[in-house]
Parts: structure tokens; sequence; C-alpha cells
């Protein structure tokens, strides 16, 4: 082979590896749960599914469990809500006003990533509980009634969802405030521009990428999360995640297990487009 | 309008005894200044000088330690920047990324809540000749480009001062050199005061009526360019706006009109109007291209004064040839001579006589012990670059 004839290949031979990666361990395994998804619900894991195009499971499925799926989607939202509430604010002031403590904040920021998700879940369970300092402290300023809680509410769901995935919407945001050069705030200012008008007209949009990046980083995980509701939750805050857990692992029912999967993805997908196309920094709105 | 200063006719911008530390430094040490309202003003110096602070404390964008900033009668000291009939073209002109060209010159119209922006945007954009330019993004634009953009974004507010942080240090040369034939034409015709900040001489003294050269957080000297450089206040002045030949002299008082000086054991002399100092310890001054040189002392032209050398370095650059002159004593001197005769470069190692006349000279004060303070070594002096 002549040496321009290698110098031609070498960049297929380097995609090689991420391509039979994502081949063997997304392609097939996504082929296999859309070819279970369309099995005969009638069938069992004991008797053997059999292939009959069973379209049918998903209209099923979807009846069965919108709630759910209504759920998840209010509960990352408000999860998000929250998250950015908390999160602009303090992706803002690392980036911009910590000065020398900007990498001990960052850490600060991650170091709960370095504990295990379950665990951290746990902690939040009895920070929550019904006889922890928190929900005591609430109910002695009676924002919570003598009987109220926060554990097993859809209170402890959010707010667990929120802990667990801030730091995925505030490393991104901190990046793009980061990066923000500070001679377009003083111009800003040096035209006429209030402080807050600057944050509208100049530190808002520029951090946009940082802004789209986070919260899809935050709300698609937190969409499809099952963890929160499983452990801070009832069966009355059970999001989408937890009934296709159920299904795989519990009720054995792989059709329908497969066919929430699908479901999810595709509302998520759909979901995400909707929100990159109003988000297009060409369109120049948020 | 936001509660923002309103344009009443403005008056001059003065700044009384201003003073901005940063912790233990001192940026701009008790500056008093006036700038006359209409005039294209430069503050020149080189970096660290205070420069900088000074504009960016007129802008409020640096608090002074203390002091006042004055707007004919009114105090803006303590305003804040959005609040100041003051705009700025930054080093790096600072244009919104995210706005088009139209956008960003429209932004201080808009944040003062004025709508129809559309006519005025345009007339701006035909002052800087950037017509048809409004739809772009500021990265499709040229550097020259780009500080129009931000000089029409600043000057549509029609401020009062319009301050300019070294606005063209980042063009290359030919442009620069345009640059500054736009600019002065656009301070005449909107008459606004322009105080601009610049490292660069040849900048300072195109296009400023008045420059004051600062040093250290100070004002060594205010005036007109060409008063400043034909008859400089201090050494820091006399090279660092040009170059000057400073020779370490002792005077002892005038006598009649003339202040006589001792230098490395010669005698000269300097018109007193032109001795800054003409007692004790004193520069000789003298610009490179006031020196001449001939081959002997015979045949000098009537009064001149002399001082004998061996050339020891000739560089040609054009307009002149650069010679550095080894004299008796052992200092250099350095002399621009115009290329404007028929006879070849002098060599190296050629005896020579550099003379003057002794009303190009001048005397100036000298700290004792600092020796011949020589011109900066073949640079481009101002006027002779290629």
């Amino acid at each position: 082979m002549t040496a321009r004839g290698r110098h031609r290949l070498l960049p297929y031979l380097l995609l090689l590896p991420g391509v039979a990666w994502l081949l063997l361990f997304f392609a097939v395994p996504l082929l296999q749960l859309a070819a279970a998804s369309l099995y005969d619900p009638g069938g069992s894991l004991s008797t053997g599914y059999a292939m009959t195009w069973a379209f049918g499971n998903y209209p099923d499925a979807l009846r069965a469990y919108w709630p759910q799926f209504a759920r998840s989607f209010m509960y990352a939202g408000a999860a998000l809500a929250l998250a950015l509430l908390m999160g602009y604010p303090l992706a803002y002031a690392i980036a911009r006003k910590a000065g020398r403590w900007k990498n001990l904040l960052l850490v600060a920021v991650v170091a709960p990533m370095f504990t295990s998700f379950l665990v951290r879940t746990l902690a939040w369970k009895t920070i929550l509980s019904d006889n922890g300092w928190l929900v005591g402290l609430l109910r002695d300023v009676h924002l919570l009634g003598p009987d109220g809680r926060l554990l097993a509410t859809p209170v402890s769901v959010v707010l667990g969802l929120t802990y667990n995935f801030l730091p995925f919407l505030v490393l991104p945001l901190y990046a793009s405030l980061e990066r923000l050069d500070p001679r377009l705030l003083e111009a800003a200012g040096d035209l006429y521009a209030s402080p807050a008008q600057t944050f509208r007209r100049v530190t808002l949009p520029l951090s946009r990428p940082g802004l789209v990046a986070g919260t899809l980083l935050f709300f698609i995980p937190a969409t499809g999360d099952y963890i929160n509701a499983e452990l801070l939750g009832t069966p009355n805050e059970y999001m989408i995640g937890n009934v296709i857990d159920s299904a795989f692992l519990v009720r054995l029912d792989y059709p329908q297990g497969a066919a929430l999967s699908f479901l999810l993805m595709a509302a998520i997908l759909a979901a995400v487009f909707g929100y990159l196309r109003r988000a297009d920094p060409s369109q120049g709105v948020l | 309008m936001n509660g923002m200063v309103n344009e009443s006719p403005g008056g001059d911008l003065r700044l009384d005894g201003l003073t901005k530390r940063f912790g233990r430094i001192t940026a701009v040490d008790g500056l008093d200044l006036t700038v006359a309202q209409g005039s294209f003003f430069a503050l020149l110096g080189p970096s660290g000088c205070g420069k900088t602070t000074t504009l960016r404390a007129v802008a409020g964008l640096e608090e002074p330690t203390s002091g006042r900033v004055l707007l004919g009668d009114r105090d803006i000291t303590r305003l804040r920047p959005h609040r100041r009939p003051v705009n700025t073209v930054f080093q790096s002109y600072a244009l919104f990324p995210h706005l088009n060209v139209h956008e960003n010159v429209a932004f201080g119209l808009r944040r003062r809540g004025i709508r129809s922006v559309d006519a005025e945007v345009a007339r701006m954009l035909a002052l800087v000749r950037l017509d048809g330019f409004g739809p772009r993004r500021p990265a499709q634009l040229s550097g020259g480009q780009q500080q129009r953009v931000a000089l029409a974004r600043a000057l549509i507010n029609q401020p009062q001062v319009l301050l300019l942080d070294e606005p063209l240090g980042a063009l290359d040369l030919k442009l620069r050199r345009q640059m500054q034939v736009e600019l002065k034409r656009l301070q005449i015709e909107v008459g606004t005061t322009f105080v601009q900040v610049t490292h660069d001489q040849e900048e300072a003294m195109t296009m400023a009526d008045t420059v004051a050269v600062m040093n250290a957080g100070r004002i060594e000297q205010l005036g007109g360019p060409a008063d400043i450089y034909e008859y400089p206040a201090t050494a820091f002045v006399a090279n660092f706006l040009g170059q000057s030949n400073l020779l370490a002299a002792e005077a002892a008082g005038p006598a009649g009109s003339e202040v006589p000086v001792t230098a490395h054991g010669a005698r000269f002399s300097v018109p007193a109007d032109r001795a800054r100092a003409d007692r004790g310890a004193v520069h000789l001054g003298v610009r490179p291209e006031k020196l001449h040189l001939a081959g002997t002392d015979a045949g000098l032209p009537a009064g001149h004064q002399h001082v004998a050398g061996v050339v020891t370095d000739a560089s040609y650059v054009g307009v002149s040839t650069q010679y550095l002159v080894r004299t008796a004593w052992g200092g250099e001197l350095s002399a621009f001579v115009a290329n404007s005769g028929l006879g070849g470069q002098l060599p190296i190692g050629a005896s020579v006589v550099a003379h003057w006349d002794p009303r190009h000279a001048f005397l100036l004060p000298r700290e004792p012990g600092h020796g011949d303070r020589a011109a900066g070594r073949l640079d481009a002096p101002v006027g002779a670059a290629p």
C-alpha cells in the first residue's frame, strides 16, 4: 500500500474502536430493545416471547402509565426550575466573584460526585425524615403542620432530583460565564445599561450556550431517573423510570418495559429538539 | 431617560487632585487637569504611567481614591458609569459578539428607551463609512471596521466627552495612519471633546491639539505637540516624545540673554528663554535631527556650537541616515542627517564635528549624579519613519 493510501485510511482506523464500541453496546442492544417492544405481550420469560409485531404495546403502555409519564416531566421540570434559581447565581458567583476561592468552590460543587448516587440519595432520606432536624425546624416555624412531612412527598422527590443533578447544570454554566469578557460588561455600563439591563442584554445572552447545555444535561437524566422517587417517594410519586424498572426486574414484562423505554426516549428527544429550536442563538430568543 | 444626567451644554472636563491607589501602588497621583470643551486631548505615556486609570476614572469604571472629576460645574466623581454623559471606545473595542453591527451601535440609544433608532444608526454608520454593514456580526469585520463600529457605538450617544483607550493600538501601521486621519476628521465634524490615551507619541502628536505627557501617575508636561517637542520640560519628556541628546552640564546662572554651561570640559551656551534651569546640575539637550555633521570645524555656520567625534554607527532609513558619534569623553551622540544632498554616507570611523544652532538647544534640570542621557539607539524618530 502506498504511503498516500495509508494516509487516507488513517482517519477511519482512528474511528474504528469507537464505532465498534457503539455498534456492540449501543446499536445492537437498541435494536434488541426495539424488537422486544414488539413481542407478543402474552408471552413471558419462562415460556418465551414470540415476535408478533405487536405495535399495540405502545398505546397500551401509554394508557396504563401516562400519569407516571406526566409526573416524570413535571418533577424534572420543577427540579430544573429550582436548579436554575440556585445554579445560575452559584455559577455566576464562582465564575466572576470568587477570586482565589474559585477552584475550591468548583471542587465543592463536584465533591458529592465522589460518593455514590445511592449513598447521596439515602443521605437525603435522613435529612428529610420525619424526626430529622429539617422537618423539626419547618414545623417550629409553622411552615409545616404538626403532622406535616417532607419524606414520601413530591417535594422530597423534586428536592432529591435538584440536588443530584445540580452539578450538571452548574458546570457548563460556569464554563460559559467564566469565558465572558468583563470588558463587555464595562462597555454595557458605559453605554447606559444599568446593572440589571447589563445582565439581561449581555450576560444572559452570552451565557446561553452554557445554559442550554446545562439544562439538557440536567433535564434528560432527571426525567429518566427512578432512584429519587424510589428512595424519597412512595408509589404515588413514582416516575416513568420506576415503571420501566419494575417492568424489567419485577413484573418481567419485557415487551411493556421496552415499549415504555422507547416512548420515554421519543418524548425526551421531542422535548430536546423543541427546546434547541427555540434556543437557537441565531433566533435571538431564549 | 433613566435619571441620567441631562445633556446640558457640558463645558470643560476638569480633574481636581485625582488620585487612585491600588493597594500600595499609586497609579494616579494628585492629577489636576483641564480639558477644554471640543478639544482633542491626548494622555501620552509609557504603560503603567496611570493614563488608562485616569481615563477609567472619567468613565466611572474606576473609583478614585480621592479627588474629583468635573464636567462643566457638575461633579460626576461618584456617578455610576451608566449615568455619565461620557462614552468610551475601548482598547479591544469590546463589541457585543451576540449582536450585529446595527444593534451594537443602537445599544446606548435603546438603553435610554429610545425606540426608533434606525435613522440615527444609519447616519452614524455612514459617518464612520460603514454603510450597509448593519446586519453583520462583529466577528465578520476586520480590525479597522470593528474599530469604527466601536466609534459609532460611542458617538451615537452624543457624549459630552468621548474617551478613547489606545483606540488604534490593535491596528497595523498603515491602517493606523488612515484611522488617525479619520478620527481627526470625525472629531472636527462632531465637535465633541475627545480624550485619547496612547503610548504612541506619533499618534498623540498627529491627532491631538493638546498633549499631556504622563509618567508615574503625574503629568510631566502639558501643551501643544510642537511646543512640547521643541522645548521639553523634563528629561523624561525629552526622550519619550521623540529622542534627545542630553549632556550632563553645569550652569552658573544666566549671563545676559544667554546661559553659559560647561559640559565635559567644553563651554556652550543656550538662550535664556530655552533654559528650564540655569544654575547647578543641568542637562544640555539637542534633538538628533538638529545636530549637523561636518568634516572639520572650519567653516561652521556663524554662532553654531560644536563637539568633535568619530562615527561609530550609521543606519540608512530612507528619509535620513542616523549616525552615532562617539565624543572625546566617550559619550555617544545621535544625529539624524536628512538624505537631501548628493553626498554619500559617512563611513564608520570617520572623524566628524557635530554642530548645532544654540537656539535649538535647551537646558533641563538634572539630578546631581546623573550623567549623559543618550538618545535611544537609532529608533525611528518622529516624522522620519519610512
